[in-house]
């Protein structure tokens, strides 16, 4: 055999590396990692009945820093896995400027009061009986969390359960800012 | 206690995979026989370990075992009996047991049977085979555990995708994966062949008719995947385009391609090389689709959730295609040709084209799967192409694949004469030609239409010519009409087998055409009481009502139809409220007929009943598709089925005297 034929023969495996290569390209991105279209916009108001029959409004918090969650209690794990995050965060943060809204998505009354109790949170959590608020955020699926700068506009949006040190690095940098 | 149990049993699957891989090679390189028997009971030792696996799957989601994470999430306390089963295999990690499980049968299969006629091959086989099994078990161990434990126990689980919910999921991912793993035992004779350099045509023959196994069930697989999506997912199609179905239609057609090159390979010694490539081509594709449902790279309707599962695919997927092509390479110049092509006009050259059409068919659907990423990678854009650039280039390649089926299996060998070409094709040609002139006649103006039906008639007249032919020389030996026919479609069931396969094509190509063409949809909201009308059908909205189902909560409506020739039937589609889903779920209902099915989806509606938005399709066709996939697989069937030994007739004769 030749040697071109030779250096010709290992052409065929050679081929499907480029197809490989794109492959593990893909790894690199996410096919469902659209960006919000409300980043940079103002945030939708909501008024909303909390759990504990407290009023909570969007509107009464402009200047403040504004976590916005959307959970429920049938979310397993993922809104398990983040609830403790986010009352840590609650904690340190909320003589700080920061309010954070707990928005409970398509649940039931009874498991939803056993999920707060459960995680002993105490921001305000509101169910969102008709749907309205979360359709307003586009929420795709639970949970999803948005924050909104002093100036009322949603500035990051996470899908899928936060880190304690996702909230830190984003409630930092917004509190950081001037109103 | 289960998890525990379940991880055991597939760490010990796993270490007893790669013993035997690496004991059967061994026993190959030093002939050892003793080595050889002991990767054999680890083979054993795989299968029974695995269907423990199985087992205590099947026996925690029963139990709703919530200390099983794949059970917590894919289960609870409302899900059905027969739907605790199917959970089994509802997502990423049952899907992978269920594909070692079926792996490891075939496995045992092939060793009971080549065990002592092939014992060169065998041993290389069973090492191919055990080496893939241990991949699917790692993937079990480490990145997608089925057996994970979750703490603390959740009171309830999140249940099954509800989509799912439905009988055709219990035999649809069977049927696939008993497709997706058959290709496994080609391609692990394929290798072995080429380890051991003997690349004749040896592994060719034994693999024939395990290939039209694999092939069998991965049209089955297709049939009830196109199925599920007309009936479940509500949109009023079978077929997508969407990655996931390509991802199963891809090595489809590189089996079809590999099923009809092996003849020529057969028949005329050409095409050693290319036969290799397509088995090669045909399991990686099948890896292929699995990582691209598991990996999360691509947006699909089904994919499965993500994780570093994706990673291990795709490094073995690369161990495999460049594996297998190294090898291939390292023997090329044992894979040459002993015969040669005589003529442009022959069989072989219609076989050719076949596989021309089918490969570069199936290199569209790739090439339009991963556009996306591609897309991504150069440009940094995310694009998708959707069905008008599959049909776009697709349909000229399935017409001309359903011609050359009508060419292929009446042409001769070699180089075909004029003579040939007007006894088999002259009077074919003519019938599928006054048949679209007929149609058009009648009233058919889509040229689509008429091209796909003239087309599918001209085949279908060479196979009745062929069979007529062949029945009427049978019965001039005395055989009688029943027993000629019956009697050819046994003693030659591969030939026959395929051209049941072809007319069950035949009819789905007819199917779709219909469909596409003629199928017909409108959307409206009928108050209480009101009525409409589409394609002589009035369909009045009767109410709707409220229903609890054990796991979900649906609001039924209520539509009377009638047709032209009065009170037709009523059909109640539905919407499924299920609490873990943020959307609802739409149930259809539908009554299927020979020429068009009527199809309702039930959309808005006003809480109080009084009116609701309803969207009614007429889909004209639709069940030829699901008439040609029971011929096609019914024609496989026939082809799988072992030839009657060829007794020589004094042998019979004595026997019968004997008798």
């Amino acid at each position: 055999m030749s040697g071109r034929s030779r250096i010709l023969r290992w052409a065929i495996p050679l081929a499907v590396v480029p197809v490989l290569v794109l492959l593990a390209y893909g790894f690199r991105t996410d096919p469902r990692d659209i960006p919000s279209p409300l980043l940079g916009r103002p945030a939708s108001p909501f008024k909303l009945t909390a759990f504990d029959g407290k009023p909570v409004a969007l509107e009464s918090l402009r200047g403040q820093v504004v976590v916005v969650n959307f959970w429920a209690s049938w979310c397993y794990p993922a809104c398990y896995e983040e609830a403790p995050s986010l009352e840590r965060a609650w904690k340190t943060y909320k003589d700080r400027g920061l309010m954070m809204v707990g928005v409970n998505f398509q649940d039931k009354d009874e498991p939803a009061r056993r999920f707060l109790t459960q995680f002993g949170h105490t921001f305000p959590n509101a169910p969102d009986p008709a749907g309205r608020v979360s359709v307003d955020y586009g929420v795709y699926g639970v949970p999803e969390t948005y924050f909104i700068d002093r100036k009322g506009r949603v500035r990051f949006k996470q899908v899928g359960p936060v880190s304690d040190q996702m909230l830190k690095d984003q409630i930092e940098r917004l509190l950081a800012e001037e109103a | 206690m289960t998890p525990e149990l379940g991880y055991a049993a597939t760490v010990a699957a796993l270490i007893l995979a790669v013993y035997g891989s690496g004991a059967a090679a061994l026993s190959a390189v030093k002939g050892r026989a003793d080595l050889r028997r002991s990767s054999e009971r680890a083979a054993v030792g795989v299968w029974l370990l695995v269907m423990t696996c199985m087992a205590l799957l099947i026996y925690a989601f029963l139990t709703f075992d919530f200390s099983v994470r794949y059970v917590a999430g894919n289960t609870n306390l409302g899900t059905p009996f027969y739907y605790r089963i199917t959970a089994v295999w509802g997502a990423l990690e049952g899907s992978i047991i269920l594909w070692a499980f079926m792996l490891s049968i075939y496995t045992l299969i092939v060793m009971a049977r080549y065990r002592r006629t092939q014992p060169q091959l065998y041993p290389w086989v069973l090492a191919v085979m055990l080496g893939i099994s241990a991949f699917f078990l790692l993937v079990m161990a480490i990145p997608a555990p089925p057996f994970e434990r979750l703490s603390p126990i959740p009171a309830d689980g999140r249940g099954l995708n509800p989509l799912l919910e439905d009988s055709g999921m219990i035999t649809h991912p069977v049927a696939l994966y008993l497709g997706f793993t058959g290709f496994t035992v080609p391609f692990a004779f394929a290798m072995a062949a080429l380890i051991i350099g003997r690349t004749g045509d040896e592994w060719i023959t034994i693999t024939r008719r395990w290939t039209i196994v694999a092939w069998y069930f991965l049209s089955l697989g297709l049939l009830i995947g196109g199925w599920w999506s007309y009936h479940v997912l509500g949109w009023g199609g079978y077929w997508a385009w969407d990655p996931v179905e390509n991802a199963a239609f891809m090595p489809w057609l590189t089996g079809t391609a590999f099923l009809h090159s092996v003849m020529i390979q057969e028949r005329r010694r050409m095409l050693k090389l290319w036969n290799l490539t397509l088995i090669i081509l045909t399991f990686s594709l099948t890896l292929f689709g699995t990582f691209l449902t598991r990996s999360g790279i691509i947006g699909s309707v089904h994919a499965f959730s993500q994780g570093s599962v994706g990673q291990f695919f795709l490094g073995f997927l690369a161990l495999i295609v460049l594996g297998a092509f190294s090898l291939l390479a390292w023997r090329l110049e044992r894979l040459h040709a002993q015969g040669e092509l005589d003529s442009i006009v022959s069989r072989e050259s219609a076989f050719l084209l076949n596989n021309l059409f089918l490969v570069a068919a199936a290199f569209t659907v790739f090439f339009g799967t991963v556009f996306p990423l591609l897309s991504e990678a150069v440009k940094g854009q995310k694009v998708s192409v959707g069905a008008p650039f599959f049909n776009l280039v697709n349909i000229p390649i399935f017409l001309a694949l359903i011609f050359l089926m009508g060419v292929g299996p009446l042409i001769a060998w070699r180089r075909a004469s004029a003579e040939n070409l007007r006894r088999n094709f002259l009077t074919p040609v003519a019938i599928g030609i006054a048949a679209a002139a007929i149609c058009r006649l009648l009233g058919v103006a889509n040229a689509l239409v008429l091209l796909c039906l003239a087309l599918v008639v001209f085949v279908a007249a060479t196979i009745a010519l062929d069979f007529a032919r062949a029945a009427r020389a049978r019965r001039r030996t005395g055989d009688g009409w029943l027993d000629a026919t019956w009697g050819l479609a046994l003693r030659q069931n591969r030939r026959y087998g395929g051209f049941v396969v072809h007319l069950g094509i035949l009819v789905v190509a007819l199917g779709v055409a219909g469909s596409q063409a003629w199928s017909t949809q409108t959307e409206a909201t009928l108050n209480r009481g009101e009525s409409m009308e589409l394609a002589g059908y009035t369909i009045r909205f009767d109410g709707l009502q409220g229903v609890e189902e054990s796991n979900h909560a649906k609001v039924v409506g209520t539509f009377t139809v009638s047709d032209r020739k009065g009170p037709y039937t009523v059909l109640t589609p539905a919407k499924k409220f299920y609490p873990q889903e943020q959307t609802p779920i739409a149930a259809v209902d539908y009554r299927l007929g020979f020429m068009e099915d009527l199809y309702l989806v039930l959309g808005e509606f006003a809480r109080d009943g009084s009116h609701a938005t309803i969207k009614i399709q007429v889909n004209r066709m639709v069940s030829w598709l699901w008439i040609g996939g029971f011929l096609l697989t019914l024609g496989a069937a026939l082809a799988i089925v072992p030839e009657p030994r060829r007794t020589p007739a004094v042998a019979r004769a004595g026997q019968t005297a004997a008798a």
